[in-house]
């Protein structure tokens, strides 16, 4: 589904990816954690193109990233994204916010769009709110609207930039209760994220970065039982023991 | 010690209006050009390609660095001839208004483009990248999502520039174009009351752009809150 090869990237002279290359499988949640600096939100913003790279490349769906003839927003129509900062427009309702990429990408009907779009805010638990601002809800109920925006657009893979870090710790785990839901219905996900708890819970694959580096990629229970390497060992302890 | 006299005043009014009416025309046409072409610019300079944001920042500059009367007048001069040229015009047509227009509007869209750059810098970058990943295009993401946002904190800044461009338009004076300064101008000299009627002058362009200044800032602060 998502295939990363021997991805680097740089920022002028320094380099944030060095040689980053692994596999994501239909139906598989991968975590993606490291130190802040590591590269993996740099990463994940490659695999749809948000970010652009120097050299390897990355393959979605059988579509090249890299390459320059593919139509971009056609390919990001099809990959989900949530933000850690929920990225909601702040001057639509939340209906419009679920409704204009549909109606405007895809070419759905309005009626249709807001069909979507009202079942996807009920599933997330906030079909209340359908006709409030972003900035009317809490951090919470705003990435789970994030989430559902996403969902909108049916999308083949999700990928989540650190969606709890910004919020208040009494709601992330409305947040992740949205996201483990997803895993469990097998929605392809890469996950950026500290919360080692939704990754024993629902992640297949554990991915480890440091430097720029992929330094280790390994089966959940691998990775939770003996990383081999130091760096993941030392990271773990310090994230763990909280 | 100067007798005052207001009793030519009532009898221009008519002639005053008409003066009015040409000094909003030209601040009604210049505030739409300038604010289609300023965002045009606003949009070039910010774009990766080199030559557009070149062409943008050099237009900027050149029209914020010479004075409004010195642009004036080479459009009074250059627009005419341009039109007969290009349109065939009779050389006695009266283009006075359309060159006034056209300067004004070129004009402004320099000090616009700079608003309108600000504005759309000050919506977060997220923003962008949020539009991208839905799959719209650079076109769409600037139309349904950055540009609503960006006027949305600029409209404060784009009125009080458009006062400013209503106070400006007096200058069209050197074209002796009557426009209400020039209106009020011509009554004055006609009946040897220039002291009153540009008085009379002043008061109203300052009770036209006291009310909209103040319109400006109790709409900034209910923004604000």
């Amino acid at each position: 589904m998502i295939s990363i090869k021997n991805v680097s990237k740089w920022y002028g002279a320094f380099q944030v990816l060095k040689d980053c290359s692994t596999e994501i499988q239909k139906g598989e949640v991968v975590v993606v954690c490291g130190p802040s600096g590591s590269g993996k939100s740099t990463l994940i913003k490659c695999v749809n193109a948000l970010e652009p790279f120097q050299q390897g490349d990355i393959v979605v769906n059988g579509i090249s990233v890299a390459d320059a003839k593919t139509n971009l927003p056609r390919l990001r129509a099809r990959v989900g994204m949530v933000f850690q900062h929920f990225e909601l427009f702040p001057h639509m309702t939340i209906t419009e916010n679920l409704t204009i990429a549909q109606t405007k990408v895809l070419g759905r009907s309005k009626e249709e769009a807001t069909q979507k779009g009202l079942k996807l805010l009920d599933r997330v638990g906030l079909k209340a709110h359908a006709d409030k601002y972003p900035g009317q809800l809490s951090g919470g109920q705003q990435q789970r609207v994030a989430i559902a925006r996403a969902l909108s657009m049916d999308p083949i893979c999700m990928l989540f930039d650190e969606p709890t870090s910004a919020l208040d710790p009494e709601m992330i785990n409305e947040v992740l209760d949205v996201m483990v839901e997803l895993a469990h219905e097998g929605m392809t996900m890469m996950v950026v994220t500290h919360e080692m708890g939704f990754a024993r819970k629902v992640a297949h694959r554990v991915i480890f970065m440091d430097q720029g580096r992929i330094v280790e990629d390994a089966k959940k229970e691998e990775f939770f039982g003996t990383p081999r390497s130091e760096r993941a060992q030392l990271f773990l302890s310090k994230i763990l023991h909280h | 010690m100067y007798e005052y006299d207001w009793s030519s005043i009532p009898g221009a009014l008519p002639y005053l209006w008409e003066g009015m009416k040409v000094s909003l025309e030209i601040t009604f046409v210049a505030i739409v050009a300038g604010i289609v072409w300023g965002t045009l610019l606003a949009m070039m300079r910010l774009s990766n390609l080199g030559p557009l944001s070149w062409f943008a920042a050099g237009y900027v500059n050149l029209f914020r660095s010479v004075p409004l009367v010195m642009v004036l007048l080479w459009f009074f001069l250059i627009v005419p001839q341009f039109l007969r040229a290009v349109l065939g015009l009779d050389p006695t047509t009266d283009t006075r208004l359309a060159s006034a227009m056209v300067g004004f509007a070129l004009f402004e869209a320099a000090y616009y483009s700079e608003i309108i750059r600000a504005g759309i810098q000050s919506v977060p970058k997220g923003q962008v990248a949020a539009a991208y990943a839905l799959g719209m295009t650079y076109g769409q993401a600037m139309r349904l999502v950055i540009l609503p946002q960006a006027f949305r904190n600029m409209v404060p800044l784009l009125l009080t520039q458009a006062i400013i461009l209503f106070q400006d338009t007096s200058l069209v004076y050197v074209s002796a174009l009557a426009d209400f300064f020039g209106a009020a101008y011509k009554v004055g000299e006609r009946d040897g009351r220039l002291v009153e009627l540009l008085l009379f002058a002043g008061a109203v362009y300052f009770v036209i752009c006291y009310s909209a200044s103040y319109v400006v800032k109790r709409l900034h602060q209910g923004n604000g809150s």
